[in-house]
């Protein structure tokens, strides 16, 4: 499995990009491998403020959903719309073009609480 | 947790495992959706050697199966097998099971994992008639072998011809020079494909063998997950999901293995009982109309947001374009073609009652 040295992760299993004020957030492969087949994901409206560790969303897979937890206070700027018709790129590129939700970051502060690649590696035990 | 004799070959597969009725079972390997349409579309294996298999033998063995089944198992002849339920006596079902008629005194009873201990306890309780009972389930592997192409894969092994076993029906015979290995016209997938009943220390080799066999039709192990995706597009009950010790066989659609003409059997008067007086609520297939996937345990409303039922399965299968679901729907509204709402996240999605299968 794969977790990138630059993005911050959540124990929820999300994870953030920063890029200046804005944020990528997507779902870990970790998070993607667990769900199995991604049906497709449901967001808040672009414009909706979500404060950390509230539910932005959920991702429906074959066989579960899960709900999805903003990793820090932000308000969402831009859905990732080629998963409508590609849902499977949550699974195939978790880090790349299978993002979630572009979001503008409102309290920077709070990155700071995130884990980075290797305490989540290690708080997912693999 | 238990394992089955292949659970090291699924590890060394990088299946995802997951703890299933105490075993360690494999959940998926190269994904839901391409096992799925690999059962569909040509042949794949599934390891469900957790199944719990009792034999039931002796000149009372058919007394004894006739008073706990709720088919009449006096129907059966040698080679046949049998769907059937274990009703309890207060209207629930104890479990759901196959029984196969090796001869006249010799039965096996083929049941769920999870009600392994269950099920013995509850025959044992109810073997007034004293005929000879042995649980094997630790002594037998299982293979469904299932998928169009699952018959031309089995064929290589055996010299018995196939085609002669009619779905239903099964012979004992060699397989890759292994004796005694019950072939069964049967599955769970409605795919069609076999199921072999192997003695625990040769799983390994027939597994081995039905790979090598299956290349040219590109065979896949498959894992529990799209075996219950497979299954609930035919509309197949799962016991724990959509049966179990408090519903009733009538309500849940299984009237047809339940043979009130038949002599007395466990559960018979409650059966009886609901036939007569008809049924206030009814398992049925739902297709959700809105964007919305309905899950296990979710609300089923009416238009203006009252309870009238709960779905007991539910998901986006892969063969079909929308989601489904089987749920528990009381009267009047579980007629096919009626309009309910599947509470999701506290939003009412339409869904419409449908005839199941849902996939034919």
């Amino acid at each position: 499995m794969n977790f990138p040295q630059e993005l911050k992760y959540t124990k929820d299993h999300e994870w953030i990009k920063v890029d200046g004020n804005f944020g990528y957030v997507g779902i870990t492969d970790f998070a993607q491998k667990e769900l199995g087949d991604i049906v497709y994901p449901e967001f808040s409206t672009i414009g909706t403020q979500v404060a950390k560790d509230e539910i932005f969303g959920s991702i429906e897979a074959v066989k579960t959903v899960s709900d999805l937890f903003m990793p820090v206070t932000g308000k969402i700027v831009e859905l990732n719309t080629k998963l409508d018709a590609a849902p499977e790129l949550v699974n195939s590129d978790p880090y790349g073009d299978g993002w979630l939700v572009k979001i503008e970051i409102l309290k920077p502060e709070e990155l700071n609480d995130l884990m980075d690649a290797a305490s989540y590696q290690q708080s997912i035990g693999v | 947790m238990k394992s089955t004799p292949l659970t090291e070959i699924h590890i060394a597969l990088n299946a995802k495992m997951a703890e299933f009725a105490g075993y360690n079972m494999p959940i998926s390997y190269s994904g839901i959706k391409e096992e799925h349409h690999q059962v569909r579309q040509s042949v794949g294996v599934f390891d469900v050697s957790h199944m719990g298999e009792f034999t039931v033998k002796g000149p009372k063995a058919l007394e004894l199966l006739q008073h706990i089944s709720s088919n009449d198992v006096s129907a059966l002849i040698d080679g046949q097998a049998q769907y059937t339920c274990m009703p309890n006596d207060k209207g629930g079902i104890i479990d759901d099971m196959i029984i196969y008629r090796k001869s006249a005194e010799d039965f096996l009873l083929v049941v769920n994992a999870a009600n392994i201990e269950k099920d013995w306890n509850w025959i044992q309780k109810h073997n007034h008639a004293q005929a000879t009972l042995e649980n094997i389930s630790d002594v037998i592997a299982l293979l469904a072998v299932q998928g169009p192409n699952a018959i031309k894969v089995i064929q290589k092994g055996t010299s018995i011809d196939l085609n002669q076993i009619p779905y239903y029906h099964f012979i004992q015979g060699n397989l890759w020079n292994i004796d005694n290995i019950i072939i069964s016209n049967t599955g769970y997938t409605g795919s069609g494909g076999f199921e072999l009943y192997i003695p625990k220390d040769h799983a390994v080799t027939i597994w081995n063998a039905l790979m090598e066999a299956g290349k040219e039709f590109n065979i896949l192990p498959i894992g529990l997950a799209a075996r219950d995706t497979l299954r609930l597009e035919k509309g197949f009950c799962l016991y724990g999901n959509d049966i179990d010790d408090t519903t009733n066989p009538i309500e849940a659609g299984l009237g047809w293995i339940t043979k009130l003409n038949k002599e007395d059997f466990v559960g018979k008067s409650f059966a009886a009982k609901l036939k007569e007086a008809g049924i206030a609520k009814k398992l049925v297939g739902l297709k959700l109309l809105d964007k919305g996937i309905a899950r296990q345990g979710y609300e089923v409303c009416d238009e203006q947001g009252n309870t009238i039922g709960k779905v007991t399965s539910g998901a986006q299968t892969p063969s079909l374009e929308y989601p489904i679901a089987m749920a528990y729907i009381d009267k009047p509204y579980f007629k096919t073609d009626s309009n309910v709402y599947v509470k999701i996240r506290e939003k009412l999605i339409l869904a419409k009652v449908v005839k199941m299968p849902f996939l034919s």
